[in-house]
């Protein structure tokens, strides 16, 4: 909202050396937030002064085009110029060469004269041109920043001004003035006026307000006016579309009359187009009492307006062209011919005013904010109209506004009101609040006496009246002014009292938690994991959570069962139509990190996410939402959740290119699937979780070298290896490349509470290797769970130290190397014990897998 | 000297000394000292002492020859063989203690490297400064017994709006711009700040309760220097008997002071939320910020409306609260001095590496 001050002075003392900072510096004391200045003169300076044509002569040039050699008068008849400066001529006459033809000798004009600068940093000074030295410019509304006509040069009894010759057009046109733009909450409607703001800023500062609205002395309503009726036929929430309807009609207005200066040049600090006088006036009105209004042309209206939503099938050509298809639930103007316009967002363009329209009718009318707010949304219509209906108008206003547009039609357009008034509707019950003396005190901790809080309340323009409850406590009954529908609660008029008591006010005091339980231990475990692979050398990122459908198909999920069919999450309004789904795996979005890497220098990293997925089930959402302000009962509850998709916390890792920077004397390892399965192990002991490797398979990871993890169960809780070739090449990614992604709610889940610790045996271990023979297609993993198992207790540990195929090995076979460790509890071995122990193992090994000692 | 070359020194294979010869001896002892002496090396002193006291040398086979000589002349041979040896093994001594020693500096001189060639065999890992810093908030807060919770990103209309006060029509739901899940109908969104997580604590714990919630947030924001659609919130609540707006700003200045060190301060000035009433917007004083001093932007905050804590079951008679929220990326902008916000999303690697592990 801007507010030009001038403006702002008509109802307020503001001091006369003050600033646009000034005002905005006191304005974000009672919660309004600066936005920008607004002042002409930043980009603009004189001598710019009114000048006449004396002389004209029009010059064809070579390039076709006619210049005109004018002669101007800047310094009154008689008088000599008291200007000074290079170029500037003591007689008062200036030589000017100006291109435009929309002017002749006589005319009043504004002459820039050299030393002025205009908007752009655009700086005049005396120049030689078309064969004459050109002292000046005749301006026009462009090249001053008054609008985007540049067709001719601005001709000021156009503009229904006759100044004398030397006029300083800074001061004629009103350009000395300034507006401050400030933030305005969604919650103060009442703000977006001049009236509502100088009322803020008299409470800021302490000064005296004056309403506008008291200036003007609105006629009563009598049974000569156009004829209006209401009748909504569908309220929301039982609340009428159209509450009041203040219709007056002007006659006889001058269609030509010109918007005066002082108004254009406010309306351009606002920051709206001067458009034509009824508009303007309009406009005008709506800035200062917040009330929008709408101007029809009372020649095109045919019968009674009625007020109603509109009916299936209806349509409306609106004022800016577009013939819009009508919902039921819009609110419409209409005549005997149907609708009219968008009551509070938008007029027909059939009874729009034109440059022809003698007699005005002029609606000020309150409508319900739901209703407009909606068909705004429908429509896509914002306005300054509609904002400010969506927001809640003051009820009272309606004829004071309407009055005040009659008058300045009267005043500039040379009207006349008839005596015609119509004001129908009902007006609101108003809102009333018990507030209990202590209650302020007791919600923000400063200690208010009985004395600020009436004050404060009367200030702002409700009814306070004093009143005791059961307790004998002070508690007072406030109704709140008619245009601040937001104070609805009592806590509405504590933060009213804080706010302009200032919230400087409100003491510091540490409240006292009781005693807490720390981060849980999934949260514990879940930091633990994500410093472990830091420190592991991987790098943490974070990607957006939106996908393609593809990815989602191509990644799945980790846990997905086999052949379930993929549902994932949609959006109705995504940033990018084609990343409209969310992801089902951090995959897809790590690769395009690790993508976005590599494409910027770097070959060789190592990255990780840990972050949600999003899996929904078979219910998605709910079909209704429960009202605000109470407890859903528990099922209503039970099936909100339901709805909410499964949105597991995963873990997932990419490798490409090598383990470090090769150099002097030091050659990199490639990564390769073992450092893929190898880092799903680490975050698994990280976790204190035994995860089993087997042999896995999924569409995004190379048929051969995939692991699936799983837990002590045989649940699958992640894949990990090399991922497929054809798709690394085609997605312009590293050769090569390496990944992984676990369930870690699942790993989580499965950690242990409670460790139980073994004991330490302190007796000698032995060692015993065995190489076994073995079909290639034996997986390893396998045959190593059959030693462990065959071995019994005494075996401490085992690993596989070798693969040899070749020589000695037959063709279709190779040979598995196992280490094995033994140690008793109780005593040293002998190695009899151990050897037997061995061949408990082998024979357990080739019983299952076939498997022969080499 | 006479002697052939390819004869190591000391031998002399064509004298034989009698064990009773004390000059003779001492003049082979002589000999030996005087090449254990010139000895430069270890290695050349290995060959001094197997010439001088190797199983050929003249000396060990003249203390063979002590049996053989006469009985009377035995003792005296006997002394004077033991005499020589142990010179010899004490020069010897010495002279290895010097040569191992010199060879030792000699090791450390030659092993010498340019220690500025050295390579990093292993890539350094790090966190992402988002998770470090929002880890960072949560450790304060568990610090003054306040509990973390989470919840789910996708969330339902419900929960984030409405339960908070968000009347269906009003302006305000628009205020935050909502990713919505296909179809509309299902009433579910990407939640566009953590509150949800707020009505889920009250919800599940009833009161007293003290939360932070940090999490991911969406706002259908195109990205740019200073916006993004993803990004991440933490968000307090403190809902107990008789707590005031003196008690919110409590709460932030100990917190700013954690964070900011012991300048910080903290400004409140009115502002609109649909889920506090009274609302403010915060400042914080950053006496570190760039460019000197200043008041900055960092978040919103306000008493509970009582719709909300009704919306949990809580009755506003008996209960109050507060509640605040902040941006993680906005005050890592400000307190790390990050000058555009996409670098805090496109995860390039050299943003995170330079912060490393702490923040």
């Amino acid at each position: 909202m801007r507010i030009p001050l001038s403006w702002l002075r008509e109802f307020v003392p503001v001091p006369a050396d003050a600033t646009a900072e000034d005002v905005m510096a006191d304005l974000v004391t009672v919660g309004f937030e600066e936005e920008e200045v607004h002042r002409p003169l930043d980009e603009m300076s004189g001598p710019i002064v009114v000048g006449q044509v004396l002389e004209m002569v029009p010059e064809p040039q070579s390039n076709g085009k006619t210049i005109n050699w004018c002669q101007v008068r800047v310094a009154p008849e008689g008088q000599p110029q008291t200007l000074t400066g290079e170029g500037i001529d003591p007689s008062g006459v200036q030589g000017i060469v100006c291109g435009a033809h929309n002017f002749s000798v006589g005319d009043k004009v504004i002459v820039t004269l050299p030393g002025a600068v205009l908007p752009g940093d655009f700086r005049i000074s005396p120049r030689k041109t078309y064969g004459h030295v050109s002292a000046g410019m005749i301006a026009s509304a462009r090249e001053l920043g008054l609008g985007e006509d540049h067709d001719g040069i601005i001709v000021l009894s156009r503009m229904g001004l006759d100044p004398e010759i030397g006029t300083d057009v800074l001061e004629l046109l009103h350009l000395r003035d300034e507006a401050a733009e400030i933030n305005v909450t969604a919650d103060r409607g009442y703000a977006f006026s001049i009236r509502g703001v100088a009322r803020e800023y008299a409470h800021a500062t302490g000064t005296e307000f004056t309403d506008p609205a008291s200036l003007v002395s609105p006629p009563e309503a009598n049974q000569d006016g156009h004829e209006v009726r209401l009748e909504d036929q569908a309220p929301i929430y039982g609340v009428p579309g159209c509450d009041r309807f203040v219709a007056r009609t002007v006659t006889g207005i001058d269609p030509n009359a010109p918007t005066p200066a002082w108004m254009s040049a406010r309306l351009r600090l606002a920051g709206m187009r001067s458009i034509s006088l009824p508009v303007d006036i309009s406009n005008y009105v709506m800035w200062e009492l917040g009330q929008p209004l709408h101007f029809y042309d009372r020649e095109k209206l045919h019968g009674p307006i009625v007020v109603r939503r509109a009916h299936e099938g209806e349509r409306l050509t609106t004022l800016d062209g577009k013939d819009r298809a009508l919902s039921t639930e819009d609110v419409l103007i209409t005549d005997d011919r149907g609708p009219i316009g968008l009551a509070g967002v938008m007029g027909g363009a059939e009874t729009e005013v034109t440059d022809a329209t003698t007699t005005v009718l002029i609606e000020s009318a309150h409508f319900d904010p739901v209703s407009m707010g909606r068909t705004r949304r429908r429509h896509k219509l914002p306005s300054e109209a509609s904002k400010r209906n969506e927001r809640g108008v003051d009820w009272e206003i309606a004829d004071e506004a309407a009055e005040r547009a009659v008058q300045l039609l009267v005043e500039l357009a040379g009207g006349t009101a008839e005596p015609g008034v119509t004001d129908v509707g009902t007006r609101p019950d108003p809102s009333v609040v018990q507030l209990p003396a202590g209650f302020p005190t007791a919600l923000t901790g400063v200690e208010y006496t009985e004395e600020q809080i009436e004050r404060v309340l009367t200030d702002l323009g409700a009814t306070v009246e004093r009143g005791q409850d059961a307790d004998g406590q002070t508690t007072y009954t406030v109704t709140a002014p008619s245009w601040r529908s937001d104070l609805e609660i009592r806590e509405d008029l504590v933060e009213e009292i804080a706010r302009l008591v200032g919230y400087d006010q409100i003491p510091s005091e540490v409240p006292v938690a009781p005693p807490g339980r720390g981060l849980t231990r999934e949260q514990s475990q879940r930091r633990r994991v994500l410093q472990g692979l830091a420190d592991a050398g991987l790098t943490e990122v974070l990607a957006y959570p939106f996908v393609s459908e593809a990815q989602n198909r191509l990644f799945g999920s980790v846990t997905a069962e086999e052949g379930a069919a993929q549902r994932m999450v949609h959006l109705a309004n995504p940033i990018s139509a084609e990343f409209g789904y969310l992801r089902t795996s951090l995959l897809p979005g790590l690769l395009e990190i690790l993508r976005r890497n590599h494409s910027r220098g770097f070959r060789d990293l190592a990255l990780y996410e840990s972050g949600l997925v999003f899996l929904p089930s078979e219910q998605l959402g709910s079909a209704s939402i429960p009202p605000l302000g109470a407890r859903p009962s528990e099922d209503v509850l039970a099936d909100l959740n339901a709805g909410i998709p499964h949105q597991p916390r995963r873990i997932a890792a990419v490798f490409a290119g090598h383990d470090s920077a090769p150099g002097a004397g030091h050659a990199p390892r490639s990564w390769d699937w073992q450092d893929a399965v190898g880092t799903a192990l680490d975050i698994a002991q990280i976790l204190g979780v035994p995860l089993t490797v087997a042999q896995g398979a999924h569409q995004a990871f190379h048929p051969g070298r995939t692991a699936e993890l799983r837990l002590a169960d045989g649940s699958a809780v992640g894949v990990a290896g090399e991922l497929l070739p054809k798709l690394l090449e085609t997605s312009d990614l590293p050769a090569r490349t390496v990944a992984l992604e676990l369930d870690l709610d699942a790993l989580m889940a499965a950690a242990a509470d409670v460790v139980v610790a073994g004991p330490i045996s302190t007796y000698p271990a032995t060692s015993q290797d065995v190489a076994l023979v073995v079909d290639t297609d034996t997986v390893a993993g396998d045959v190593l769970a059959t030693l462990r198992e065959g071995a019994g207790d005494l075996l401490e540990d085992i690993a596989l130290f070798d693969v040899y195929t070749g020589t000695g090995v037959p063709e279709g076979s190779k040979s598995l190397a196992f280490t094995l460790r033994f140690r008793a509890p109780d005593r040293t071995l002998t190695a009899d014990e151990a050897s037997e122990a061995r061949a408990a193992a082998t024979a357990l090994a080739a019983e299952r897998h076939g498997a022969v000692q080499r | 000297m006479t002697e052939s070359t390819d004869q190591a020194p000391g031998q002399r294979p064509d004298q034989e000394i009698s064990p009773a010869d004390e000059t003779a001896v001492q003049a082979a002892v002589e000999r030996a000292l005087a090449d254990f002496q010139a000895a430069g090396t270890l290695e050349e002193l290995k060959t001094a002492r197997l010439a001088h006291t190797g199983e050929k040398a003249p000396l060990t086979l003249a203390n063979r020859g002590i049996g053989k000589l006469p009985k009377e002349q035995k003792s005296v041979a006997g002394k004077l063989m033991g005499g020589a040896r142990g010179r010899m093994e004490k020069a010897l001594a010495a002279r290895t203690a010097v040569l191992e020693e010199e060879h030792a500096a000699r090791m450390l001189v030659e092993e010498t490297v340019d220690v500025t060639q050295a390579v990093r065999r292993r890539q350094v890992g790090a966190r992402h400064p988002l998770t470090l810093l929002s880890e960072r908030v949560q450790d304060i807060f568990v610090g003054m017994g306040w509990e973390i919770a989470e919840g789910p990103e996708v969330e339902s209309e419900w929960f984030n709006f409405d339960s908070l006060n968000f009347k269906p029509d009003h302006p305000a739901r628009e205020m935050q711009d909502t990713f919505f899940v296909d179809p509309p109908e299902s009433h579910l969104l990407l939640r566009t700040h953590t509150s949800p997580v707020q009505m889920r604590s009250m919800l599940e714990r009833g009161a007293p309760v003290y939360v932070l919630c940090p999490g991911r947030t969406f706002r259908t924001d195109e990205l740019d220097a200073t916006h993004t659609p993803v990004f991440h919130q933490f968000e307090g609540l403190a809902v107990d008997k008789g707590l005031t707006m003196a008690h919110l700003r409590g709460t932030l200045e100990y917190f700013a002071r954690q964070m900011f060190g012991p300048e910080a301060k903290i400004r409140l000035r009115p502002n609109f939320f649909p889920f506090t009433e009274p609302s403010a917007e915060m400042d914080i004083w950053h006496p570190g910020a760039k460019g000197g001093p200043a008041w900055i932007e960092w978040g919103g905050c306000g008493m509970v409306h009582p719709n909300e804590l009704r919306a949990a079951g809580l009755d506003p008679e008996v209960y109050s609260g507060f509640a605040f929220g902040m941006g993680v990326e906005r005050t890592l902008m400000f307190r790390n001095e990050v000058p555009d916000m996409r670098d805090m999303i496109e995860g390039d690697v050299r943003f995170s590496q330079h912060f490393g592990m702490e923040i």
